[in-house]
This record gives structure tokens, sequence and C-alpha cells, in this order.
């Protein structure tokens, strides 16, 4: 039998639960139901090892990227033997590179080590030039409205339609030509001076910002568009606030989860975009290791030295998938019908 | 007292794709410091856009206040700059909204939000807002209220939401407090709660309240006068004591004549208006509620009537004198 419950505790309602518990926001839940996923905390997890692995590259690289052993050319790591015992008599093997050496003799696994400065670079500029540019741009379209809107939507139609890689990769080709030879002192050589200290990531950035700014604009409209007309926003202008307190108080802090969900999700595309451009070889300049050239200079001899094409994909699918599952968790943990649950 | 609001001739229109709806049509009325004004009438009759009119809250377009002055304090609210009339609202003028559930931002703590008008109009940081801020929830009764100043919405009830809500429009300590329906969405029980409120406030800051209802029941004991809207006109205006004694308009008669009574029996059926209320696509030039009125004359279809004075203070818009069944001279 039940025990009879007392309709007068004020202290604890249904389920004996405290109705006053502790004031807990909308993200600190947020939070709690991400750490219940499994695969979000392990994607996070690994994101933070990566980053870890990309601020102390110097410590825990065995090798400087650049350094070359010319005697180690294409070194197979010593552990192939005892995947493949048959490979004895020929298989040149060295016990210095895990990952074996490429082919002017560079350690792979410094390499890769190192390439994770030029992939999270990427993964953490892409987002803030994107949504920079297309939360501004979403914002304004969507808030003023009308005609306003209509011109600002097709701009971004118009870039829309046109094929993103192929916008970077004549981007790339202009800012190379335009950036190629300038005059110390001016501008254009401070640019190109700056684009060569980052090992020609400075273009990557700027073409995957003029890109993927599109995709953020037109999803921060939409949301805009739907906060907009909350009865709050209408309290908050009976209050007296003007257009930018409205936008920036009580639309936007409305509108990031979402945006937080797709950037998060759009990371993967930023990384495999600066991998396929180095990959076909517009992208960083050498010796910067950037897993897609690394890919592209295995991929030379993938048939006989698997090794050196075959670790750099690794590491980029794990980091790929590492974003695409904290991605989901996210999506998962700031969907608003689920608020409130466990 | 002086007249710390007059509205005169207002007139709004929302040009639609269907057409032009004329929402208010060239409505006056005035406000003088601490009285309370009611305006009752049914939904769409035009109640809301008349106040959202004179604070211009209507989305232009498609709305448009095509006609009319407010003078407030000696200046005319629908010929200010954005600039100027930006700091009449919610400093000088306030709000409260009928939906205590959605008119919180949800991911602003209610600290934050109360504090918003004194840190837009009084420049003040949030640390001094904030002890403005305890008061002012302490004077509409919320508990403990310095620990509740982080708490997000969705952890007060629905009652406790409206509270704050009235502490967040009186934190400026507006001479002009507007009620739009505050407690439709409320129980019957926590809307006895906030009209009691309401009143004690009243007599402790003394601001002046435009209460907006569509029941007759609850600004019987509230307000001062009441107006009476129908079709974006108001049809009749009355001292409250006067108004339910002696109704003059037809419309109010039916409006008093709905509410279930105590005195009477308890088999019998409430009676309601027959029809639907105007669809306010042209301006009319016969009584709007002509065609729902039992006291119907010819007169009625020819001619709108305008508000004449019957009794004392007590102006009706009907030609037929409701007493006698007669027209009237």
């Amino acid at each position: 039998m039940a025990k009879p419950v007392s309709l007068q505790n004020k202290e604890f309602g249904a389920g004996g639960k405290p109705i006053s518990q502790k004031g807990e926001s909308l993200w600190k839940d947020s939070m709690r139901r991400l750490m219940r996923n499994r695969a979000a905390v392990i994607g996070g997890s690994i994101i933070v090892l990566l980053l870890l692995l990309a601020v102390f590259a110097d410590v825990i690289a065995p090798y400087p990227f650049a350094e070359q052993t010319l005697v180690d050319q294409n070194k197979l790591p010593q552990w192939v033997l005892s995947l493949f015992p048959t490979m004895e008599p020929y298989a040149q093997l060295s016990p210095k590179y895990f990952f074996g050496a490429d082919y002017v003799g560079r350690d792979m696994m410094s390499r890769i080590i190192y390439g994770t400065r030029v992939s999270l670079t990427v993964a953490f500029i892409g987002p803030i030039i994107s949504l920079i540019i297309g939360v501004i741009y979403g914002s304004i379209s969507g808030y003023f409205g009308g005609r306003l809107d209509n011109l600002m939507m097709r701009i971004v139609d118009v870039l829309y339609a046109f094929p993103s890689l192929l916008f970077i990769i004549l981007l790339l080709a202009f800012f190379r030509s335009t950036f190629a030879r300038p005059a110390p002192g001016t501008f254009t050589y401070s640019v190109s001076q700056l684009d060569a200290a980052m090992g020609g990531l400075l273009f990557i950035f700027i073409g995957i910002g003029l890109t993927a700014w599109a995709t953020m604009a037109r999803l921060t409209r939409g949301q805009v568009l739907s906060v907009r007309e909350k009865e709050f926003v209408e309290a908050a202008r009976t209050l007296g606030a003007n257009d930018m307190r409205i936008m920036f108080r009580h639309i936007l802090p409305n509108v990031v989860g979402p945006l937080v969900v797709a950037e998060t999700l759009a990371i993967p595309g930023y990384i495999s975009t600066e991998a396929f451009l180095s990959f076909i070889g517009i992208g960083v300049n050498p010796p910067t290791p950037s897993w897609g050239s690394m890919i592209s200079d295995g991929a030379q001899v993938i048939r006989t030295y698997p090794n050196q094409a075959v670790f750099p994909a690794l590491a980029l699918a794990i980091t790929m998938f590492a974003f695409n599952f904290l991605g989901d968790g996210l999506r998962d943990a700031l969907d608003p019908r689920l608020r409130g649950t466990q | 007292m002086a007249d710390l609001l007059k509205v005169s001739d207002l007139e709004t229109q929302f040009r639609t794709r269907e057409g032009v709806v004329h929402a208010v049509n060239g409505v006056s009325f005035d406000l003088k410091e601490g009285e309370t004004l009611g305006i009752v009438g049914e939904s769409g009759c035009g109640k809301s856009v008349t106040v959202m009119s004179v604070l211009r809250l209507i989305p232009t377009p498609p709305g448009k206040i095509v006609a009319g002055e407010a003078i407030f304090r000696g200046k005319d609210l629908l010929k200010m700059s954005d600039e100027e009339i930006r700091h009449i609202r919610g400093a000088q003028i306030s709000m409260v909204f009928q939906d205590p559930m959605t008119s919180f931002n949800p991911v602003l703590t209610i600290g934050r939000q109360v504090a918003e008008p004194l840190e837009i109009h009084q420049g003040m940081n949030r640390r001094q807002a904030y002890d403005r801020v305890t008061e002012m929830l302490d004077l509409v009764g919320i508990p403990k209220s310095r620990d509740r100043l982080n708490d997000y919405p969705h952890q007060f009830s629905g009652g406790m939401r409206q509270r704050v809500m009235i502490a967040m429009s009186l934190v400026c300590n507006p001479s002009i407090l507007i009620a739009d329906e505050p407690t439709t969405a409320l129980d019957v029980t926590i809307q006895a709660q906030i009209i009691e409120l309401i009143k004690e406030l009243r007599d402790k800051l003394g601001m002046a309240i435009i209460w907006i209802t569509h029941d007759l029941g609850v600004i019987a004991g509230l307000a001062d006068r009441v107006l009476v809207m129908y079709g974006g006109y108001f049809i009749e205006t009355a001292p409250v004591k006067s108004l339910y004694a002696t109704p003059t308009h037809p419309y109010t008669l039916g409006l008093i004549n709905s509410l279930p009574r105590v005195d009477s029996d308890v088999q019998c059926r409430l009676e309601s208006i027959d029809g639907l209320p105007p669809i306010l696509m042209e301006k009319p030039n016969n009584c709007p509620f002509a065609p729902r009125c039992t006291y119907v004359k010819e007169r009625c279809y020819q001619e709108n009537p305008m508000l004449m004075e019957t009794s004392e203070d007590h102006f009706t818009a009907c030609w037929v004198d409701t007493l006698t069944g007669k027209e009237r001279a």
C-alpha cells in the first residue's frame, strides 16, 4: 500500500523532488544531458586529446616535422613484421619511426602530430569566421526583414548556387597570384608575409570564411525570424529597449543553440576542405605538415608503403568522427523539446 | 486633477492583402493622474490596438496610425522621434502583458530582466539595479526575492511570473501602467490575488492604470471610469458606478446581462448576444452594432451615432434610449 502523501507538503512536489531546486540555467541542463551521451563524450575527449597534441607537439613529437634523414627514406616501422612475418627478407625496417618514414626520411608520427595543428586551427578558425560574418548578416536580414531581407538573401542564394569548393580554389588561385611577388612595405607584402608565416593557412581561412558564412547566415536568419515574433521581444520593446539591445540581448541568446550545433557539424567539412586543398597541392606550403598533403604524398606509393597514406588518413577520419559525434550529441542536448528531462 | 494622457481622434488601420482593416476608428479618451481606466470589449474590438497605438508599438507595416494625437505631459506621443518614444516606454508608460508564460525571455534570469528598464532608462549597472529589483520583487510579494534573482522564468509559477512582470513594469516608477488583460491567462484564485496586488500598488505608488479586459466583473471593483469598445469605437463611457447601475447602450446591456449573477435563479440559462463581431474591412456609416442589436431602428442603418451625454459624465453612442425603447431626439 502506498503511503499517504500530505498535500500540505510545500517543499516537495510529485515524486518527492524538491520544487525549489537551485537555479539551473538551460546551459547547465544541456551540459548534463550532453555528458550522458557516450558517443559525444568520447568525441569530446578525442578533441581535447587532439588539442593537447597540437599545443604540446614540440614536446610530444619525437622529431621536428621537417627533419630529413635521407638514409631512412621510406622506412617501415619495426612492428610490421609481427603482422606480416614473410616481409622480413626484403622490408626496409627501422625501429626509430613508429609509423615509418616518408620519401625524404621524415618521421611520419611527428608529422601527423604536427598536422593536428593545421587541422585544428582550421577546425576552430573556420567556425569563428563563418559565425562572425554569418550571424551578423543573418540577424540583420532576419530582424529587419522586408526588402532588405529579400536583397540580402538573394546574395546568399547566388553564393549558394556556386560550388563552394570550386569557389575556394578560384579564390586561392586569385590570392596566390595577387600576392605572389609584392614590393616590400605594401599591404599586399605584409599579407603575403603573414600567409607565409602561417604556412599558407591564411588564404585557406579566407577561402573557407568567404564561402561557409552563407549557410550560417541562412540558419541565423531563419532562427531570428521565428524568435523575433515571440512575445518577450514585444515585451522588451515596451520596456524601451532599442533594436541593438533586442537583437543581441534577447534574440541572439535564443538562437545560439542551433548555431552551435550546425557549426560543430560543419567543422568536419572545414577540415576536409583544408585536407582536400592540400591533397591537390594548393593548400598549405611544404614543408608545413598537413594530413591532406601527407595523404597525397602517401598515395603515390600506396602499393609499396601503404603506411604513408593510411596513418594520416586515419588521423583525419578520427578527427572528423570526433567532431561529428560531438555535434550529434550537442544537437540532442540542446533540443528544446528535451529541456528538463534526464 | 490634470490630464496625464489625452488621446483624441486616434485612428489605426492595418493594410493587409485583403484590404484595409479599420481597427480603431477615431477614439478619444483622457486619463487623469492616478486614475484607473477600464477598457472593455470582446476580442478583436480594438482594445489592444488602441493602447499599442498610443505607445507606437503597432508593427508598421502593415499597421498605420492614420490620424489623431496622444498628448502625454504636453507632448504628442504620436509625433515623437523613435528615440524619444523609446525613453517613454518602460520609464513613464509601461505595460503588463496577458501571458506571463511567454513574456519572459527563457534564457535570461529574472533578475536581469527586471533590471533591464533600469539599465536602459537610468543607466544603472547591474549591482545598483539588483538592489532596486529586490525591493520591487518584495513589493509584489515574491518570497526570498534576493535568492530568486538568479532563477530562470521557468522556475516560477504563472502567478509568480505575473507578479514579476508587474515588478518589471513598475521598476522605473512609471506614471501610467497599461495592463493588457493581465489576468486572462491565470486561474481564478490567482486572478483575484493579482487584482488585489495591483490595487495595493496603485495606492502605494499612485500611478494611473489603463486596464484592458473582456471581463466586466474584473473591472467593477477596480476602475474609476469604464470605456466600452465595439468595432473600433467607444460606444459607452461612464464612471464605473453609473455604468453598472444604468447601462444605456444595448451592447453594454448585453454584456452585463451575459454575466452570471449571484441573485439569479440557478437553473436559468446565461444570456448571450447573438451574431458575430463585425469584420472591420470598411469604415461603417451605420452603427456597427446594429445587426446584432435588439433595439435596432431604421436610423441605425443610416447613420453612425457619436457619443452623446445621456446623464452627467455618462456618454453613449446610440440612437435609441434603451430605457424607453424610443429613438432619441
